[in-house]
């Protein structure tokens, strides 16, 4: 069921457009997180989410009812929201915690139990009586999640909250988060940039680019299917290879890159303009010597133009007659180009995933 | 320095009439950086959060407001509260109310000007943040209140120095009436003209503790907040 809904919202800032959302909705007891590049307008849908910026245009309701500008207080206070920087107020952790219950007239026993579970959950409970000012940062984003779980809110809107911290802390903060979440059926938006940031939470994924909705659907969706060039980019899909379907059976699809022909299970009429998208961790890397798999389609022979070492991966550039392929090399692979050169192959799923006609009128109405 | 004690000596001996001096001086000045603030710091907060079209104008007009000449503001005060003036039925001239008025007008561009610069300086998404947790209007302005009390201090002070002080409105609109609109800064104005320097310094330099004093809390609260 929807819990709170977004139609034909436009938002308009010194004449410039930098929301435009035809549709969107927030689920009940779903994560969604909204990612996009910088300047995809990610904010800006949570502060209009939060009835804290007026769209120009555009209705919201919540759980199926028109919600009226200004928002009435008791909606906004069934949501509750965190910025990028924990943006906490003066007095202690303690203080800033309590006061969002204490706006809503909760200042007895009850109250106090609330708070300091909250700073439990979070792992704060000992910074209760210090300056909410002088913590450090992880400890900061920190109190300000307690700040926004403390209120019990029906919607949880999260604006890239761990993005100023270190990757160890994020990926532990980002756990408890998650559990927190489940733990109290609350719906959540989570806006990041970070793409595993959004598979390691999210129910759902939007992607949002300059203002506008290029897809939404579960991760596996946005992953595998992108319906837009722009969608596979910020998937980093690593390969996009325009193509044409030149022919097609009751199963598979023919599809012409370069002179290579690629197979794929997603069905389209032939002559249709494609672009087939080829992730990075689906392709296998075999040197001629070594010993075949199974046969299977999408095999190509190739030559390693370059090889470029990620520590624990490798990752090689292939020519194989079209665009160069950058594919991740095999843990065990000498660290020089030579061994793996020569041959290579995709599998060891023989049939393309992502295909999409990049002018279908399908991926116009999802624009 | 002798001059200085006679003077006070010959004072001494009516030390009700001083009293009254002083606290007239307190009461106006109090009333009106009072209501400066009840409609200065809502005003300055509004400033500081909302955009709208005519705000550059507002805050071109509040800061012209902050250097504003007193005596222009008794003048137009004057006008204002004269028999023939659109005020004038209310008899006001020549009271300690019309005193207070002029130097609310003195002093509320200086409380709104320091105020929207103290909002301004705050987090520009910190208002966000509390309406985020869930605060009306007036709870969202008293949080911000509190949130920048230490330029709000500065504030209080900037305007009760700037009116404490001030006397060509007061003399203007009050008339340094003995006994009922004679504040502190118009009686060292009589003083001097009189020849009775000694007495005006006398008076000058109470004046000067008082505003020593009154500063020495203001700053004290202001410190010890942000501590």
């Amino acid at each position: 069921m929807s819990l709170l809904s977004l139609e034909g919202v436009e938002v308009v800032r010194e004449g410039r457009t930098i929301l435009s959302l035809p549709r969107l909705e927030v689920r009940e007891k779903e994560v969604l997180a909204v990612v996009g590049p910088t300047g995809a307008g990610k904010s800006t849908l949570l502060r209009v989410l939060h009835f804290l910026d007026r769209p120009e245009a555009g209705v919201l309701e919540w759980r199926g009812e028109r919600v009226p500008w200004p928002a009435p207080l008791a909606i906004r206070r069934r949501i509750s929201m965190t910025f990028q920087d924990p943006l906490l107020l003066s007095g202690t952790t303690y203080d800033n915690v309590f006061y969002g219950l204490h706006l809503r007239g909760h200042n007895g026993h009850d109250a106090r139990e609330r708070v300091m579970a909250a700073l439990r959950l979070f792992h704060v409970e000992h910074l209760a009586d210090q300056r909410a000012r002088t913590l450090s940062g992880g400890e900061a984003q920190r109190t300000a999640l307690a700040r926004a779980v403390v209120l019990s809110p029906e919607l949880l809107l999260l604006d890239e909250p761990f993005a100023a911290l270190d990757a160890p802390i994020r990926k532990h903060l980002l756990e408890e988060l998650k559990q927190a979440v489940r733990a109290r059926g609350i719906s959540c938006v989570y806006v990041t940039h970070e793409q595993s940031e959004a598979f390691s939470i999210a129910d759902r994924i939007a992607v949002l680019r300059r203002g506008r909705l290029l897809q939404a659907g579960t991760p596996e969706e946005v992953l595998l299917r992108p319906l837009s060039r722009a969608v596979a980019r910020f998937m980093q899909t690593g390969n996009i290879l325009p193509g044409v379907v030149s022919s097609r059976t009751e199963a598979l699809s023919e599809v012409r890159v370069g002179p290579c022909l690629l197979f794929s299970r997603t069905a389209l009429a032939e002559g249709t303009p494609v672009d087939a998208c080829i992730r990075r961790e689906e392709i296998l890397v075999e040197a001629p010597g070594e010993a075949s798999p199974a046969p299977g389609l999408n095999r190509f022979r190739g030559t390693v133009e370059a090889v470029v070492d990620l520590g624990s991966t490798m990752q090689v550039r292939i020519d194989a007659g079209f665009a160069g392929l950058p594919a991740p090399g095999p843990h065990h692979a000498p660290r020089r180009a030579r061994p793996l050169a020569e041959a290579w192959r995709r599998g060891p799923r023989d049939v393309l995933g992502g295909l999409r006609p990049p002018h279908s009128p399908r991926r116009k109405r999802n624009r | 320095m002798t001059g200085l004690l006679s003077s006070l000596s010959e004072l001494l001996p009516m030390p009700g009439e001083l009293a009254g001096i002083l606290l007239l001086s307190l009461f106006v000045s109090g009333v009106a950086i009072l209501v400066s603030m009840l409609v200065g710091v809502p005003a300055g907060i509004f400033l500081g959060l909302h955009r709208f079209p005519g705000r550059g104008f507002l805050v071109t007009l509040v800061n012209t407001g902050m250097g504003l000449p007193p005596v222009v503001v008794g003048l137009f005060v004057f006008l204002l509260l004269a028999r023939s003036g659109p005020l004038g039925g209310l008899d006001l001239l020549y009271t300690p109310w019309a005193m207070v008025l002029a130097q609310v007008v003195i002093a509320t561009p200086l409380v709104v000007g320091i105020t929207l610069a103290a909002i301004q300086g705050l987090d520009a998404r910190l208002h966000l943040q509390i309406l985020s947790l869930g605060a009306s209007t007036g709870q969202l302005y008293w949080k911000l209140v509190k949130e920048a009390r230490l330029s709000l201090v500065a504030a209080l002070a900037a305007g009760f120095g700037s009116i404490i002080s001030e006397v060509g409105a007061v003399m203007m609109v009050g008339g340094n009436i003995k006994g009922q609109t004679r504040v502190m800064t118009t009686a060292i104005v009589l003083q001097t003209r009189q020849g009775e320097f000694a007495n005006a310094i006398v008076l000058g330099t109470i004046l000067l503790a008082l505003a020593l004093g009154i500063n020495w809390l203001f700053t004290w609260v202001q410190q010890r907040q942000k501590a």
